[in-house]
């Protein structure tokens, strides 16, 4: 599928009533069909995923339409990864892949196999808090608290991304965070006071 | 979200390949196409992740000076390299205002462009006439809402806006995207991939199955360059109107200038006429607002967006003085 019917002539088309599916038809025109027989064998239904979340190796088969979000919290039972928008617009969902911050709504589980992942849960070390988590604490920076593991991750990758800096600069690295309870000062102060205990 | 089959592309050709199949789609980021599934406006049976490829990813000097950027180069890594942040301001800064710095972590520069419109109609979870959902289905956005719409190049059967801050930079930087198919290799420049609603209302861009965007490739460097993005918050929002802007000077008389503005069009805008009448001009000169006026001659407001052709005259002017200030 193509953003347009790539085999029609920009004028035919203009001219004619054809609809993108015309245009899918000649592309799956007999004479491709060489093609056609060999490859839809590479495409699968059911993909097998070898990943580490917090340190634990998982294998699991995923349908291909299966969020890395959707797999850690109804698959793997970790439900600190909050599910807000489910477009990235919100944050809510935001865990560590290879150590970068990233929204688990807009990843395949399929395309994170070799990974590994860090949520809300792997980031304490038993029961010491990580410096992030403490601060939030200190800094009061939560009501409902429904955006704040997806605060608290992005924040630690911001961090680590040397753009905790000023509280100028966390709240433009952090603004991929939405709290609707609007803890925003709070949030970017205990940002500011664990990026100053951790470098 | 429909389910589909999924296949890993483990080289460019392959990928091409497989893209060949019908109802097919790429992946790269996914920031895009997922959504486009859960909202149902595309329902490929299959998808190719071509996030695997091999030598599409990275920046590189090129021998002639400019660069060559890999497609599937995240944007936060664009736009912190030291090739791209030190010799194209512009663009660096257009791809840090664009979307959330996780969203940058994934999102690819090559799938960028390929980022449909944000146009409420379009976006829609109910049917709703609009041609770029249903061919010939109408427009309902040129009567309705369209506050953020088109100044430039609009017809009745689009009114909508290209809305991706990266390649308006690159479109005043002349930059091309190089596209790889099973016929060969070609570079477009980058305001040519979109499709003008008078070419066709229903298509968002030139790329066909199987076309394959590898790189970006821009020429000189281009240090006295700015990108300025008007928007209804500070950060993390589209533009209201955008404009990038990069000139060659001589003290504050200016040789030339590229200027480009987003968000006002299907495509990046560049102001012809204000970039010929710019030369010789110098910033801040009533002659350099005359020349930026000139550019604009040819806007045409919407019912509800006149306000849009102020404020993208006033960010011109903005953006020519903080590039300038970049020298
Ligand atoms: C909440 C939110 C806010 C955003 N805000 C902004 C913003 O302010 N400014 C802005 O510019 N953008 C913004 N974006 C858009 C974002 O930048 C794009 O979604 C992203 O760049 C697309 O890249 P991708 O790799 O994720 O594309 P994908 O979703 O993987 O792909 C999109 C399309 O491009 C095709 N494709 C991808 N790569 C290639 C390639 N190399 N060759 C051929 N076809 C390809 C795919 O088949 C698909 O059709 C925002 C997105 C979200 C979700
Ligand atoms: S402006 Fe374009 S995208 Fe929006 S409703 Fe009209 S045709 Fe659809
Ligand atoms: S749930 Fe992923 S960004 Fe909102
Ligand atoms: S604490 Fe309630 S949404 Fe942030």
């Amino acid at each position: 599928m193509s953003d347009h019917p790539g085999k029609i002539s920009r004028r035919t088309f203009m001219r004619g009533t054809a609809t993108v599916a015309a245009g899918v038809a000649v592309i799956g025109a007999p004479t491709e069909a060489g093609a056609q027989d060999l490859a839809p064998s590479r495409f699968s239904s059911s993909v097998t995923v070898r990943f580490e979340i917090n340190g634990v190796d998982h294998v699991l088969d995923v349908e291909p339409r299966t969020t890395l979000l959707d797999a850690v919290r109804e698959r793997l039972q970790l439900t600190g990864t909050k599910k807000g928008c489910n477009r990235g617009e919100c944050g809510a969902c935001t865990v560590l892949m290879d150590d970068r911050r990233v929204n688990s709504c807009l990843i395949l589980a399929a395309s994170t196999d070799g990974r590994k992942i860090t949520t809300i849960e792997g980031l304490a070390d038993g029961p010491v808090l990580h410096p992030v988590q403490q601060a939030f604490i200190d800094h009061d920076a939560f009501q409902c608290g429904f955006c704040t593991s997806g605060q608290i991750m992005s924040a630690v990758g911001c961090i680590a991304e040397g753009h905790a800096g000023s509280n100028a600069e966390i709240r433009e690295w952090m603004s991929g965070n939405l709290c609707r309870c609007s803890a925003y000062p709070q949030i970017a102060a205990a940002v500011e006071a664990a990026a100053g205990e951790i470098v | 979200m429909r389910n589909f089959s999924y296949a890993q592309a483990t080289s460019r050709a392959d990928a091409i390949a497989l893209l060949q199949q019908p109802e097919t789609m790429s992946i790269a980021g996914g920031t895009e196409l997922l959504n486009w599934k859960r909202i149902g406006i595309v329902e490929p049976a299959r998808v190719v992740d071509i996030t695997g490829i091999p030598d599409m990813e990275g920046v590189e000097a090129l021998p002639n000076g400019g660069v060559r950027i890999g497609a599937l180069t995240k944007l936060n890594d664009v736009a912190q390299h030291a090739l791209i942040r030190d010799a194209y301001p512009v663009f660096s800064q257009a791809i840090l205002k664009a979307a959330s710095a996780q969203i940058r972590n994934l999102a690819t520069i090559g799938g960028n462009p390929l980022q449909r419109v944000r146009c409420a109609y379009f976006r829609a979870e109910e049917p709703t006439p609009c041609n770029k959902r249903v061919a010939g289905s109408g427009c309902s956005a040129v009567a309705g809402i369209h506050d953020k719409h088109a100044i430039f190049g609009w017809t009745e059967d689009c009114v909508a806006v290209h809305p991706a801050d990266p390649p308006v930079a690159l479109a005043a930087l002349d930059a091309a995207y190089v596209i790889e198919n099973a016929k060969g290799v070609r570079r477009v420049p980058v305001q040519d991939i979109h499709v003008m609603p008078s070419e066709n209302p229903a298509w968002h861009n030139i790329l066909g199955n199987g076309d394959l965007i590898t790189a970006i490739e821009i020429g000189a460097a281009a240090t006295t360059s700015a990108y300025l993005k008007i928007r209804e918050r500070e950060s993390f929002e589209y533009a209201t109107v955008s404009a990038a802007v990069a000139l060659d000077l001589d003290g504050d008389v200016i040789r030339r200038a590229r200027i480009a503005l987003g968000s006002v069009a299907m495509r990046p805008w560049r102001l012809n006429a204000t970039e010929q009448q710019l030369v010789g001009q110098r910033i801040g000169s009533s002659e350099a607002v005359a020349a930026v006026d000139a550019g604009f001659v040819d806007a045409r407001p919407l019912s509800s967006n006149a306000y849009k052709i102020t404020i993208a005259r006033n960010a011109t002017l903005r953006a020519i003085e903080l590039a300038a200030r970049a020298a």
